[in-house]
């Protein structure tokens, strides 16, 4: 989980996000790599640079194959947990990023996909 | 070497240089295109004389399909940096596409006296020429474009900080005295740069005053509430000055409370309570 | 396993957070914390993280449940040094750490530490409750 943290927040330097930016992405990225070593049983981080248009962007994408989440609606809520967190993992870092996206069905794991623009 | 449509491009640039470059200079001074007042005539020189020594290194190499090949890479170089040169400068996209439009012209002669009566040839060359010139000149638009918004947020940055300073009033309290509409950017440079002014000033009281905005939505009430409770992370706490009537509305209506912050009506109301708050005391002198 | 080293200054504890804390060494950081406010029968515990690049929930966490249980051992604790961007990042992530006390840097944090010390001796003359 460190490591990835150091990686994203490498690439945010070199990519010249701003420091906030910067501390909002690795923020998040620590978050989600957590929910995928402690719901989801283990999984994948990547790392993507993205371009569109002159924009520069960083999307971070987090894969397991755990039990899934049976109310996605639900574990984005505030406050909402299932183990002896805080239930801010999720939808804290929906907050941190530009775009969000989350694929799930129980049984057939995670995958959770953000986007933070410069 | 010989690129394989037996172009005779590389060996007319290479052979006429300085030809080509001479009329191309001419080409740029004279008339409509001349930009002097912008750009000195030994500059215009160098430019152009770099530029043609690239563009026959990179014809040399072959590859006239695609200027965005890596033979290309130094003429593209030398494009970017021009043209952000010029975006900053003052310079008009058009004045920069025409820097490389107006090599056509130089290029068409040599190639036409070269060509000699091959008609055929001299088609396909112009076509080549064509081609390139406008990729190039195309991509120093795009390039343009790129510099000018980079310059233009910069400058909405800039203006954005000057516009609301943060001052210091007193050993350890920091005030920021907002005025004219508040947009969501507005807000969060300023807030960003007011707890970067809590840290580097060592301040433990930041009044923000807000009696100079005429109206808050919803948007800058959160921002200022999420200053408050981050600066109190911090370890300093915020005054909010001068809420006027319908801003008080907003911020109730918002369903938040100003957790942590203390609210004043006047600034002067802020200022006596922060150096009260620092162990001072305040009071009028005998006359 | 590396552990967080814990100064004594007084009756305070001082704790400098100076890498990037992985969660179990958060977790040994609050149990050791625990152990050291009781065998030394601090009063405070100033906890400088101003070299922490980021606080997430789990951090965050750790960082409330020390406030917690010193509280319980009869200790204040004092986060200081939170940066900027820190700062904004841990409100917009939802955490703004309402019973933790925090101040600008370890100097202001033990200021903090002793007028409370203070005030709680002068004002609890005769208070059974301190004297153990
Ligand atoms: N990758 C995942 N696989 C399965 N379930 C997940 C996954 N990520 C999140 N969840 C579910 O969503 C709930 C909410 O997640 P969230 O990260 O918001 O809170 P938390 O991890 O429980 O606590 P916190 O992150 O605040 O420490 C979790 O309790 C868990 O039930
Ligand atoms: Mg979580």
């Amino acid at each position: 989980m460190v490591s990835v943290r150091q990686a994203v927040r490498a690439w945010a330097v070199e990519m010249k996000f701003s420091l906030v930016d910067q501390t909002k992405l690795v923020t998040a990225a620590s978050e989600l790599a957590r929910n995928t070593l402690i719901h989801g049983g283990g999984g994948s981080a990547r790392l993507e640079a993205l371009e569109d248009g002159g924009r520069q962007g960083i999307r971070l994408i987090f894969e397991d194959q755990g039990p899934g989440i049976e109310d996605v609606k639900l574990a984005l809520t505030d406050g909402y947990t299932t183990g002896h967190g805080l239930g801010l993992g999720l939808s804290g870092s929906r907050r941190l990023v530009n775009e969000f996206e989350i694929t799930t069905s129980p049984g057939e794991g995670t995958r959770v996909a953000v986007t933070k623009w410069k | 070497m010989a690129s394989p449509d037996s172009s005779i491009l590389p060996a007319v640039v290479r052979d006429h240089q300085r030809e080509i470059l001479q009329q191309w200079i001419a080409e740029q001074s004279s008339g409509s295109n001349a930009r002097s007042d912008l750009l000195s005539d030994a500059e215009l020189r160098q430019q152009s004389s770099e530029f043609l020594q690239l563009f026959r290194e990179a014809v040399q190499a072959g590859n006239l399909g695609n200027v965005m090949g890596t033979e290309w890479q130094g003429v593209r170089e030398l494009l970017a940096t021009v043209s952000k040169a010029n975006a900053i400068r003052g310079f008009t996209p058009i004045d920069t596409a025409t820097f490389v439009l107006s090599l056509k012209r130089p290029l068409f002669q040599q190639l036409t006296t070269d060509a000699g009566s091959d008609a055929d040839l001299l088609a396909r060359e112009t076509w080549t020429v064509t081609t390139v010139l406008d990729s190039l000149a195309l991509f120093t638009t795009e390039v343009f474009q790129r510099s000018r918004e980079e310059v233009i947020s910069r400058q909405q940055q800039e203006l954005m900080e000057l516009s609301t300073p943060v001052v210091k009033l007193w050993d350890g309290i920091l005030a920021v005295p907002l005025i004219g509409t508040l947009d969501s950017a507005r807000t969060q440079v300023v807030m960003e740069s007011l707890l970067q002014r809590i840290v580097d000033t060592e301040a433990g009281i930041a009044i923000i005053d807000i009696a100079g905005v005429p109206t808050v939505d919803t948007l800058v009430a959160q921002h200022l509430i999420k200053t408050v409770a981050a600066a109190r992370l911090m370890g300093a706490e915020c005054i909010i000055s001068g809420i006027r009537p319908q801003i008080a509305q907003t911020i109730v209506h918002l369903g938040v409370e100003l957790v942590g912050a203390v609210t004043k009506a006047t600034l002067a109301d802020a200022i006596l309570y922060a150096l009260r708050q620092s162990g001072w005391s305040v009071s009028r002198g005998r006359s | 396993m590396d552990r967080i080293p814990i100064l004594k200054m007084g009756p305070f504890l001082l704790v400098t957070i100076q890498v990037d804390m992985h969660d179990r060494l958060a977790l040994s950081l609050q149990d050791d914390l625990a152990e050291r406010i009781a065998s030394t029968e601090a009063r405070g515990v100033l906890i400088d993280i101003s070299s922490l690049e980021i606080v997430d929930s789990f951090i965050g966490r750790v960082l409330a449940n020390i406030a917690a249980v010193s509280r319980v051992l009869d200790a204040q604790t004092v986060v200081v040094g939170m940066q900027p961007a820190v700062a904004i990042t841990l409100v917009e992530l939802g955490l703004s750490l309402p019973g933790v006390r925090t101040a600008l840097n370890v100097e202001r944090g033990m200021e903090l530490l002793r007028a409370a010390l203070e005030s709680e001796t002068l004002g609890s003359d005769g208070d059974a409750s301190t004297a153990f």
